[in-house]
């Protein structure tokens, strides 16, 4: 037994070092992250992008007279690619920082966040449109056209 | 067996005694978890704004024949309230990096102008609410008027929070000036302020320019 616990250990080594070695060079990748701070040129290209980003939705609502589904669609275009930039140029988020775990926590934030907003969005418009008027002056159904194919089969399946 | 490798210390691995896994936990500096564990509570904050912006979508048209976004949103105030909250956050950054310098006098005029763009900002935002419950359109008048105080006023309260831990910092870092644990702290409220800005890019997104738009 302790023989073998004793090859086990001298086969386990190098590995051990090896391990060490990774623990210190994450510890050095960790704090070289951790304290980046970005660099003047990195918060003005920033600032700037966001002020482009920022300047364009608001003139497009405020004075433009572009087509509405377009403007909506610029706006947010505009939103996304704003938060991009701020999570790149002032967060300082990249796929390095603390060793990918910051990274990994914004996806799945992403994802519950992206499940919330399009589950209720999604649910709450059914339930509206089933609450339509239209629906008992007529018992066809709702009034609106259903954008979802096969949606009514599924709401009744909830 | 088992002493054999419970005794043996991991710091000289030169030795004959060798071991199979790191007894102790490799050496973790102070705080060095904390940027992701703030990182995390700035997640969890994000899934609140989520839920919030939510109810917004679901109510935000439940006007209960009272106003409407285009009869109370100015968009030239929002415009200005956008452009503090992004002159407070480049001034933050400022702020950072004076301090990466080391830098005391400098990072602390920078953190007063951050403070000062954010008490702004918070003012710009009371005027607005006071306005808007002065002519009536108060939390209880329509359920997307509920939700409008709600989440803005949720983001505006952040801010606030922000403002007093702004504050609590630069006298922080008056007292013991930028040690260790000032600076971390300073990072943490940087990563919570730009995280605030980014949350204000959804509100003045979905809740005006899309209020205008409907």
């Amino acid at each position: 037994m302790s023989q073998h616990a004793h090859t086990a250990a001298a086969n386990a080594g190098n590995q051990t070092k090896t391990a060490e070695k990774h623990a210190r060079d994450n510890a050095e990748d960790l704090h070289d992250e951790g304290h980046n701070h970005g660099s003047y040129t990195s918060y003005i290209t920033g600032f700037v992008l966001s002020v482009i980003l920022t300047a364009i939705p608001f003139w497009l609502v405020m004075h433009g007279t572009l087509d509405k589904n377009w403007t909506v669609f610029i706006v947010m275009a505009a939103a996304v690619v704003q938060i991009v930039v701020h999570m790149v140029f002032f967060l300082h988020m990249n796929a390095k920082s603390e060793a990918g775990w910051s990274l990994m926590a914004l996806f799945f934030t992403l994802i519950i966040v992206v499940i919330v907003l399009a589950g209720s969005l999604w649910v709450m418009f059914h339930l509206n449109a089933n609450m339509m008027p239209g629906m008992e002056m007529d018992g066809q159904g709702p009034v609106t056209s259903n954008p979802v194919p096969g949606g009514d089969a599924e709401q009744q399946s909830q | 067996m088992a002493s054999a490798v419970n005794t043996a210390n991991p710091a000289d691995t030169n030795s004959d005694e060798l071991v199979f896994y790191l007894q102790d936990e490799h050496e973790h500096a102070e705080g060095s978890s904390t940027a992701l564990g703030f990182w995390v509570y700035l997640m969890s904050d994000c899934l609140i704004f989520a839920i919030l912006f939510a109810i917004y979508g679901v109510l935000g048209s439940s006007y209960a024949a009272g106003p409407g976004p285009q009869d109370l949103f100015e968009l030239e105030l929002v415009a200005i309230n956008t452009a503090m909250l992004l002159f407070s956050s480049i001034t933050y950054g400022f702020a950072m990096l004076q301090m990466d310098k080391g830098n005391v006098r400098t990072t602390q005029l920078w953190l007063a102008i951050t403070g000062v763009f954010g008490l702004a900002f918070l003012g710009i935002e009371l005027y607005e609410f006071h306005h808007l419950i002065e002519i009536g359109a108060t939390p209880q008048r329509s359920a997307f008027l509920s939700a409008f105080f709600t989440l803005v006023g949720t983001h505006g309260l952040h801010v606030t929070f922000g403002i007093i831990w702004l504050v609590t910092l630069m006298v922080q870092v008056n007292m013991h000036g930028l040690i260790p644990a000032n600076r971390r702290r300073l990072m943490c409220l940087s990563m919570f302020w730009h995280f605030l800005d980014v949350i204000w890019i959804g509100v003045f997104t979905f809740v005006y320019l899309m209020g205008m738009l409907r």
